[in-house]
């Protein structure tokens, strides 16, 4: 008996060293492939291409960049245009996808079948498709600047993307917005607190009130002034407002709508995975079938949707990299495209970017789990 | 009419929700009708056959559909495009339909012969059939080659990976994780730019390893690492009690994995598996960002003909129409069989 054992640990000690031998040797062996090609090459090694100049402009910026500006520049300005589309389009997604995935359980038979239309339609595209139809067949084909859509005082759309009208704030602009934050904050603590205590009083509504009426309250002792930056039409473009370009605006529609598809799914199998008596048991208390969903069903529902709803957080993120495609300057198409090409430091770049999109995941992740935890103890 | 009352109209919110959602239909579905099939174009040959009319121009989808399904693959040879997708679908079909005899038999022509024969008549060089390169091929035929390539190659690798995560051996265990969380935290378009610039880096100097080639292996070990995790899904669904009898009955490890575990967690997790194959089919577009021409990729080429520019909407419905029924079939399969597997399970 002691003897077998030993042969076996023998036996796997020794499967191990041969497995991890070979994988050491097969790396050897690349790094090294390696080294020769870069070598004959010509190209460098090392993160010091980080500081040399980029020299190439790029289409939509978060922060001041210029073609004067370094590598390491460019690498920042793609993060963060990755990371912009990545929140808004979680935040869409998130917000649609409830909406249809409740939808789906409806008991109004029109809006379950448009629900589950909308579901299987958009999941089963893929979604590089979808992102060339908005760009090409729907933002790219509208009219151009001279003709470009009023949107009823909002701002305009036309082929070169969307402008809206911007406010403006004056004097007194800090003081309102401090009021605001400081309403906010104290509002929620007291919302907890109350929360917590197992009050029942309707404090949100306090709370909302408050936000609004204290900052208009200040904005009018302080003699707060407000204009309005609207776009208008000079020489062949349109100036003024925000501007949102086209890239943008195909990218986040499309990544919503598609990953929208996914989280209704995830909240519909959520749903329907909380037991058919607590819903009956929430009605027999008298609870109306809003009541029913907000106090019952939702916080079960919770604990078992948010896990799949963080990995299609994280398939967005990693989906928003098909911006590539139509050239919105995310991190890929900057970094893993225009910058690898031009340096050739292939080793680096990659190890970049795919040291970025890891970072993004285990926060998600994390992020996620923190919430799942909370909401598991409550 | 009761029907109507209590399915549409049992509160004012459900009326209100009827009749938002009757307006939503009704402003959608008639000018996407007219758009596609009363205004449209049918017939023609050019894009003069489309001036003045306001619907669709589906000429432009047939003058290009030789390039659409095939590619550059040169007309002459494109019967051998067509037998491999019959013999294919023909086998796939025996295999799916209930009843057929000898399924043991399809299974490993469908396994075993079909690819090897797929292999020698699609890229020629054998038997008198001319060569025709990688570099030709596009269209449906090559994003089905990419998809059918990565369906078969990423359940072996799933399979190893997931018995690696869960190996008692340390070692294996770290490197599997390591592997697997790796490409399952990039996105698939940093594997393709891996696969088309870095992998030529990796091997010695004078290799040349085809575009279409390096395409397929980034796009394997990819959905590889996904496949892995299902897999494992189904590897913890087996019942200790299995492991512990094969054990006693004196089997190794593989034959053990091989006779008793593999088949019933394969089998737990068939309906996850599909739905890796469906993000596979999809995710297949993704090979035009390296240059290869996939259905979408040679509609967007087609796009940029002088000729025909501007008619973005007819191109990308007429993908999105082939690759809608193609993904929703799989659903559709992935469901029947989820149903036989549960069946199967009660009884």
């Amino acid at each position: 008996m002691q003897r077998r054992w030993s042969d076996r640990r023998i036996k796997s000690v020794a499967l191990q060293t041969v497995f991890l031998a070979a994988v050491v040797g097969l790396t050897a062996y690349a790094i090294d492939n390696i080294a020769d090609n870069l070598r004959a090459r010509g190209v460098g090694s090392g993160f010091d291409f980080l500081d040399a100049t980029a020299g190439f402009k790029i289409g939509f910026l978060l922060i001041e960049y210029s073609e004067l500006s370094s590598y390491g520049r460019a690498f920042v300005v793609g993060v963060l245009n990755t990371l912009l589309v990545s929140a808004i389009g979680i935040v869409l997604a998130t917000a649609l996808g409830f909406a249809i995935g409740l939808a789906r359980l409806s008991s109004n038979w029109l809006v379950a079948r448009l629900a589950g239309a909308y579901v299987e339609i958009l999941r089963n595209l893929p979604l590089l498709l979808q992102i060339f139809f908005w760009y090409f067949a729907v933002l790219r084909a509208l009219p151009g600047p001279r003709q470009s859509l009023e949107l009823g005082g909002l701002g305009f759309l036309n082929n070169r993307g969307l402008y809206l009208t911007t406010p403006v704030p004056g004097e007194g602009g800090m003081l309102v917005l401090g009021a605001f934050v400081v309403v906010l904050v104290a509002g929620l603590v007291w919302w907890r607190r109350v929360r917590a205590s197992g009050g029942n009083a309707p404090v949100g509504w306090y709370v909302a009130a408050a936000v609004v009426v204290v900052p208009v309250a200040v904005a009018f002792l302080a003699g707060f002034s407000m204009t309005w930056d609207r776009p208008a039409l000079r020489g062949f473009n349109l100036a003024g407002g925000t501007a949102l370009t086209p890239e943008l605006i195909a990218l986040v529609l499309s990544l919503s709508t598609y990953t929208a598809a996914f989280i209704a799914e995830n909240v519909r199998g959520g749903v329907l995975a909380v037991a058919r008596g607590q819903s009956e048991a929430a009605a027999a208390l008298g609870l109306s079938r809003g009541q029913a969903l907000r106090y019952v069903v939702v916080p079960q529902a919770l604990r078992v949707i948010l896990p799949p709803l963080a990995s299609q957080f994280l398939n967005l993120t990693k989906n928003s990299s098909l911006a590539a495609a139509i050239a919105y300057p995310d991190l890929i198409s900057v970094f893993a495209g225009t910058v690898l090409n031009q340096t050739g430091q292939a080793i680096e770049v990659i190890a970049l970017v795919m040291a970025v999109y890891l970072t993004v995941s285990l926060t998600i992740s994390a992020a996620v789990n923190l919430y799942n935890r909370r909401v598991t103890r409550a | 009419m009761i029907w109507v009352r209590k399915n549409l109209f049992s509160t004012p919110l459900n009326a209100l929700f009827t009749v938002l959602s009757l307006t939503l239909i009704a402003l959608m579905v008639p000018p996407a009708l007219d758009w596609a099939v009363f205004e449209a174009t049918w017939s023609g040959s050019n894009r003069q056959a489309c001036a003045g009319r306001d619907g669709a121009c589906w000429v432009f989808v047939k003058a290009r559909f030789g390039t659409f399904m095939y590619g550059f693959y040169p007309d002459p040879e494109r019967w051998r495009v067509d037998l491999a997708a019959i013999v294919g679908v023909a086998l796939a079909a025996a295999l799916i339909v209930p009843g057929t005899p000898r399924k043991g038999l399809i299974a490993t022509a469908f396994v075993v012969v079909y690819p090897v024969l797929t292999y020698f008549l699609l890229l020629g060089g054998i038997f008198g059939l001319v060569p025709v390169e990688t570099a030709k091929w596009g269209g449906l035929m090559l994003t089905l080659v990419v998809a059918a390539v990565g369906m078969a190659g990423s359940l072996p690798v799933g399979i190893l990976l997931a018995l690696g995560r869960r190996s008692s051996m340390p070692v294996v265990r770290g490197l599997c994780i390591a592997f697997i969380e790796l490409w399952r935290g990039v996105p698939l378009i940093t594997v393709l730019f891996m696969a088309s610039v870095m992998l030529p880096l990796f091997l010695p100097g004078a290799t040349d390893l085809d575009k279409l080639a390096r395409a397929l292996i980034g796009v394997t070990l990819f959905t590889g690492a996904y496949m892995a995790e299902v897999i494992r899904g189904g590897l913890q669904a087996v019942p200790r009690g299995q492991y512990e009898a094969a054990a006693a009955l004196g089997l190794g490890y593989w034959s053990m994995m091989i006779l008793i575990i593999l088949p019933q967690a394969l089998r737990a997790v068939v309906p996850g598996i599909v739905n890796t194959f469906i993000a596979l089919l999809k995710d297949t577009t993704l090979v035009l960002v390296i240059g290869l021409l996939d259905l979408l990729g040679m509609i967007h080429a087609a796009l940029a003909d002088p000729n025909w520019l501007g008619f973005a909407a007819e191109g990308y419905v007429f993908a999105g129409v082939v690759f809608w029924v193609l993904c929703f079939g799989l659903s559709r399969l992935s469901l029947r069989i989820e149903a036989k597997v549960n069946a199967d399970r009660r009884r």
